[in-house]
């Protein structure tokens, strides 16, 4: 097949798998954020790759920052630089939610336009700010280099990183909604709105914070983002489309189905791509998405609830 | 005051406003600038094409469409289809090793004309493909959607994954499509010479008819029966279906209209501007003429030309002067229009404007002041 032999064949889909599994870190990473906000309230956040990337310059920020005053711990500053990227992006999404959001709750699709329009003051702000050339962080020592699994297959130490990143971070997710009060309180009021404003949830005060810990995931994502690739001011776009459908193709309530539909669009698209050209992997993988939700409009999972 | 006078206020109103748009389009503007600054008007006419069929299917129906880039272009493509044919006959292309295609096909090694650009030789057969493909793009895209009732966001979110894709597969497929250079050095149509100044202004004039002629179009459909249908859909659409009406079937004949009237104007793009290029496809330009209609007034055909222009007009001068500006301006207005004015610049009119004047005339007649502003439509 195509001239290469079984071994061959077999390691370059190791390695297509393995970049796969950057591409379903960073669409979860994205997705999760979205998912929760637009699960929670219907809202589509159109600006939520400008928080992804505001996340990035934060985490590039933080690494001047250590090489410049603290060179000593240049080693543990991402870590640093996560937090940072958490406080900061869940923050500027607490302030939208409170001038801008909460006052289009009844209207959804105007929502969508009012965060394009975010969206693109964000964008000039980076490019004001920041410059409009890329920008990249400098990696710590220990997450150089590559980890030799055979004699034909490395995988790099930072992707495996950002994927364990992914893990923690959903897992958090989890628990927060699955084993947290608060999680109870978010999944009451994404079943029945109405009855758990009646028994006492202040759904307003849920809104928002779903709406700030939606937009600080997006900042750590963002953090994560800057260990494999460079950070522009429109980087935000690229992923921006692909996010959306990951979550609906996931259906909008499910973590599950977020994860899911992640590694399913990531998966594909990543082994396409060694078949066909870039480009046309993607279009492939978008039209298949869009043809599945035409006939599964709900998404791969769902959760029922009461409109 | 009655409904039913205030209604026929508001068609007598859009009337008058369709009226002072033709004045300003073909006798004024014509008048006042020189031919570079006409064309300019040209093109944003286009863009106002698109803008009055999403008052249709946006303003009147509550679908979002944040894909009419994809109409757009496929009647522009359809368009640029024909005039690089006819440009590239094989006495103009002798020099290339295939003469008789288009340079870009040669450039990327093909060697003779795909089988989808070969109808493409007959003006009558690319005028017609410039209404019928978009109309069965938006037929496919909408028809198994509304059936199953997918809407809202939805729509919204899976029109622009349309436009991503469409712009990837223009820009990948280059020895198919042009590219990301698109079509360009367009000639002649029917060896008519389309880059003169002359043929210029005749196009401009041939685009403003046209645009007038969408707007009674729209008039027409909006104030029909259909019209209320469509307003119904959009207010409580499970009312209208439980009211026995086929609401998919009217959603989707909405949807295919206002995406003809778009690729119209994309077509006109083509032949004013002289190409075409998946940069007025994707998911940006789908979201700026959102923005043109949204600014104008969401629920007033006149009301989205006016915004079309406007904008337009402010991105031009804005660019020109401070190019950094310019995004902020956007994104401020985006937010102010949709927080502030939801009806946009015909919605502020109608509710401050006509009332005031209301009042005046009143008092100058000395009846009985009747100044209660007109119920949101």
């Amino acid at each position: 097949m195509f001239g290469y032999s079984f071994g061959e064949l077999g390691s370059i889909f190791a390695m297509q798998a393995f970049s796969g599994l950057i591409l379903f870190s960073v669409f979860l990473l994205m997705a999760l954020g979205l998912a929760i906000i637009f699960g929670q309230m219907g809202v589509i956040n159109m600006a939520h790759g400008e928080f992804m990337i505001l996340g990035a310059y934060m985490t590039y920020l933080t690494s001047h920052i250590f090489q410049a005053y603290l060179p000593g711990l240049f080693s543990i500053y991402f870590f640093v630089a996560m937090v940072v990227a958490f406080i900061v992006s869940g923050a500027a999404g607490l302030a939208v939610e409170w001038i801008l959001i909460r006052h289009l709750y009844r209207r959804p699709l105007d929502t969508l336009l009012a965060t394009w329009g975010l969206s693109l003051m964000m964008q000039q702000a980076f490019r004001t700010i920041f410059g409009a050339r890329e920008v990249g962080v400098e990696l710590p020592q220990w997450m150089m280099g590559a980890l030799p699994v055979t004699d034909v297959i490395e995988v790099q130490i930072n992707g495996l990183f950002v994927m364990a990143l992914t893990l923690l971070i959903t897992g958090g997710v989890a628990l927060l909604m699955f084993r947290s009060r608060w999680g109870l309180q978010v999944r009451a009021v994404v079943t029945n709105r109405v009855m758990s404003g009646a028994v006492g949830i202040d759904t307003r005060r849920i809104d928002r914070l779903t709406f700030g810990l939606g937009c600080g995931i997006a900042g750590i994502a963002g953090a994560a983002f800057t260990m494999i690739g460079s950070t522009g001011p429109t980087s935000g776009q690229l992923y921006i489309v692909d996010t959306f459908l990951v979550v609906v193709f996931g259906g909008a309530q499910s973590l599950i189905g977020t994860i899911a539909s992640a590694f399913t669009i990531s998966q594909s698209q990543s082994t396409l791509e060694f078949f066909l050209s870039g480009s046309m992997a993607k279009v492939l993988t978008l039209l298949v998405v869009i043809g599945l939700l035409m006939l599964r409009p709900q998404g791969l999972f769902v959760l029922k609830v009461r409109k | 005051m009655s409904t039913a006078n205030t209604t026929t206020k508001n068609r007598h109103l859009e009337l008058i406003g369709i009226g002072l748009i033709a004045l300003l389009i073909l006798v004024v503007l014509p008048v006042w600038l020189d031919a570079f600054r006409l064309n300019l008007v040209g093109k944003y006419l286009t863009y106002a094409f698109v803008a009055v069929g999403l008052v249709l299917c946006w303003g009147y129906t509550g679908i979002l469409s944040l894909g009419q880039g994809i109409f757009f272009g496929l009647g522009g493509y359809c368009m640029a289809m024909f005039l690089k044919l006819e440009a590239s006959s094989v006495a103009n292309t002798k020099i290339q090793s295939t003469p008789g295609i288009p340079d870009f096909m040669d450039w990327n090694q093909l060697t003779h004309l795909p089988f989808f650009w070969v109808p493409f030789k007959s003006l009558p057969f690319a005028l017609i493909a410039v209404i019928a493909v978009p109309s069965l793009a938006a037929f496919i895209l909408s028809y198994a959607m509304f059936k199953r009732r997918v809407g809202g966001v939805y729509f919204a979110i899976i029109t622009q994954a349309f436009a991503a894709v469409l712009t990837i597969l223009i820009i990948g497929r280059q020895g198919y499509t042009g590219g990301i250079n698109g079509i360009t050095d367009l000639r002649t149509m029917w060896g008519w010479d389309i880059r003169t100044d002359g043929a210029k202004e005749i196009l401009y004039f041939a685009c403003a008819f046209l645009l007038i002629g969408m707007m009674f179009l729209a008039r027409f459909v909006l104030s029909s029966k259909l019209g209320r249908i469509l307003v119904a859909i959009r207010d409580k659409e499970d009312r209208v279906r439980f009211s026995g009406y086929d609401v998919a079937s009217v959603k989707v004949f909405i949807f295919c209209l206002a995406s003809a009237i778009a690729a119209v104007g994309g077509a006109m793009f083509t032949l004013q501007v002289g190409f075409m290029s998946p940069s007025f496809v994707g998911i940006v330009p789908s979201i700026e003429m959102v923005i043109f209609c949204a600014v104008g007034g969401r629920q007033s055909v006149v009301g989205a030309v006016v915004g079309t222009l406007l904008v337009n007009y402010a991105k031009t001068s804005f660019s020109e002067s401070f190019p950094e500006l310019w995004l902020f301006a956007m994104g401020g207005l985006f937010i102010a229009v949709v927080l502030a004015f939801p009806r946009g610049i015909a919605g502020l009119f109608t509710d401050q404007v006509v009332p005031l004047f209301m009042k005046w005339k009143s008092a100058r007649d000395g009846a009985t002041p009747d100044a209660t502003p007109a119920p949101a439509e």
